[in-house]
């Protein structure tokens, strides 16, 4: 008993160490928050809460009125990430009901390693192939002077958020035990019917957990589609060139001079796209505890 | 084979079995059955062509612009070389300084998640952070790396800058796979060796952190794949330079020089210079990359699995 009361520096020592390690996670969220914060407001004050999330035009070029509304650029935020749900999850998720339980095993183990690479293909290069196969594609096909659409941008997201909504949907699909579909089947349920009214059903909160991920990644893609989108500050439109919340803070960041009201709004930018990927993550900690329990 | 037609062993294998596939099923059932596995079949085959298409086309396009120059030079007027050895060596750089960075701090702090923390609010605000910290795209990190360091810290557009923004990125996943791997240690493991008279500290470095070097090493090569396919960070904080810059002169001069990884590399040829054929050659070397570390990934969880 004496001898375990006694502190051991060392022991306390690596306890306070390993403390901190923990407390870091804590520490960089709190500077991400503070820093965009102080950064992103003084514009919003400056330009008015109002006239900045509900401007239609976004003007920066413009020296001697410039014009800083980012409601074009939340819509094609918006719309962009809707349109990629819509085209990527369908997708998506029916081939990850191939790979948990249709495919034959060996296809699937074909198939599983080449949709990790999808996954781990750097973002430029989906730009660059959209840069190049795509705008000339959605050009030609339907009559416009140029690719550069957010409909390029949706196609090229769709594709992006694919690995994750198949990986995720997958685990989810596997988990759902054995003895649900065994009896769906032995109540004279077809394969196929077992799968989409039994398994399906069973893992509907890991499935909605995929679309909240694909939700997330779509909104915060920045490189690839700004290779895509055109980024003209337009309402958004299919055949429009858009500019993303993104796109709008990637594409002027650069040449943006310090200190100005346009640099200052760029962070403005940041701090909405915070508060929209903050809510993304609040909905999906909710669904995945649910799961849990 | 005959054994196993007379006596199946599962609902599923009955239900698979030819000879009562969509026997006695009404017409509606039937068109459901059919339509729904058609469509599976037809979306698989459609994600399947487009990874086909995908890794087909780099490398059609890219091959033919790949050499031995290319890969060992850097872009020359003088010498009329076009080579990406400045951003190998960028791209090196950047992944092991935010390795040496993240490493200590993502195991320390799994460590303290699994086997110190007692106060259960605590360890749920730290688990909230994570999960928060793996949710920030990466646009938003280039600002506040580009706010914090580059400015703040004076760091400028610098390979140090944008490695510490790169750390703060990859803790999260080093902090899950540790602390997932951690998990997997026998708790009996531990109670011998505190039964022992082992202190806690020795206890973790001999017994727990052995037992789950698989985590810790899965861990560091799915951050190294980030960090090859990072761009945005990079590219905001990390600038844009495409020359050399001398690795072994002066890893303090290194750090405080702007320069530009793979990825950046490809969007600058790419979208600023409209130079697509080095480009197309840049994504066969990032896809190969990624291949080899997917691969990696896969070889070591299984190996050290099996021990």
């Amino acid at each position: 008993m004496k001898r375990a009361q006694k502190i051991n520096p060392l022991e306390a020592g690596m306890h306070g160490l390993f403390f901190l390690c923990g407390f870091v996670a804590v520490a960089f969220v709190l500077v991400i928050t503070v820093y965009l914060v102080i950064s992103g407001l003084p514009a919003i004050r400056e330009i008015g809460p109002v006239n900045f999330l509900l401007g239609t035009t976004w003007d920066s070029k413009n020296k001697t009125n410039p014009q800083y509304g980012i409601l074009p650029f939340i819509l094609t935020s918006i719309y962009g990430t809707a349109g990629a749900i819509v085209v990527g999850v369908p997708i998506g998720f029916l081939t990850a009901v191939f790979l948990a339980k249709v495919a034959p095993p060996k296809v699937a183990a074909v198939i599983r390693p080449a949709v990790d690479l999808l996954a781990g293909i750097p973002s430029v290069v989906y730009g660059m192939v959209g840069m190049v196969v795509l705008l000339p594609a959605i050009r030609e096909l339907f009559q416009l002077r140029a690719g550069d659409t957010l409909l390029a941008a949706i196609l090229v997201l769709a594709v992006m958020i694919l690995p994750s909504i198949i990986s995720v949907s997958e685990t989810a699909l596997r988990s759902v035990p054995r003895e649900y579909e065994e009896a769906s089947l032995a109540l004279g349920a077809t394969e196929i019917e077992t799968y989409f009214r039994v398994t399906v059903p069973a893992a509907k909160s890991g499935v909605a957990a995929a679309v909240v991920l694909g939700v997330g990644r779509a909104i915060g893609e920045a490189m690839a589609i700004m290779m895509v989108a055109g980024n003209a500050p337009n309402m958004p439109g299919l055949f429009k060139s858009v500019k993303f919340l993104t796109t709008a803070v990637a594409s002027e960041m650069s040449y943006a001079s310090d200190g100005t009201l346009h640099k200052m709004a760029l962070f403005s930018i940041g701090l909405v796209l915070f508060i929209f990927i903050m809510m993304i993550n609040v909905v999906l900690n909710a669904i995945l505890k649910g799961e849990k329990e | 084979m005959e054994e196993a037609n007379i006596m199946p062993q599962t609902a599923l294998e009955v239900c698979r079995n030819e000879k009562c596939r969509g026997k006695g099923l009404s017409m509606g059932r039937k068109i459901y059955d059919r339509g729904l596995r058609g469509l599976v079949w037809l979306c698989a085959g459609l994600t399947c062509t487009l990874l086909v298409f995908l890794i087909g086309y780099i490398f059609y396009r890219g091959l033919p612009n790949l050499s031995l120059e290319f890969l060992t030079t850097q872009e020359s007027l003088l010498k009329g070389t076009m080579g990406i050895l400045p951003a190998i060596q960028n791209t090196l750089y950047v992944v092991g300084v935010t390795l040496v960075i993240a490493l200590p701090l993502g195991v320390g702090a799994a460590v303290y998640l699994t086997e110190y923390a007692s106060n259960r609010r605590l360890v749920t605000t730290i688990e909230f952070a994570t999960e928060t910290l793996s949710g920030i795209p990466s646009i938003l990190y280039a600002l506040v790396g580009y706010l914090a360091f580059s400015k703040t810290l004076g760091l400028g557009y610098s390979l140090l800058a944008a490695s510490l923004t790169l750390a703060m990125m990859n803790l999260p996943t080093i902090i899950r796979t540790t602390q997932e791997s951690l998990k997997t240690v026998p708790q009996g493991y531990r109670e011998g060796a505190l039964g022992l008279g082992s202190g806690k500290w020795h206890m973790i470095r001999t017994i727990v952190l052995p037992g789950s070097i698989d985590g810790i090493v899965t861990g560091c090569i799915l951050s190294v794949g980030r960090i090859v396919g990072e761009s945005a960070v990079l590219l905001y904080v990390g600038g844009m330079d495409g020359t050399m810059n001398n690795f072994f002169a002066s890893l303090d001069k290194f750090a405080h020089s702007s320069g530009a990884t793979l990825t950046v590399q490809l969007y600058v040829f790419a979208k600023e210079r409209a130079m697509m054929d080095p480009a197309f050659a840049v994504a066969v070397v990032l896809l190969v990359l990624t291949f080899l570390i997917n691969l990696a990934a896969k070889v070591v969880g299984k190996r050290l699995r099996q021990r």
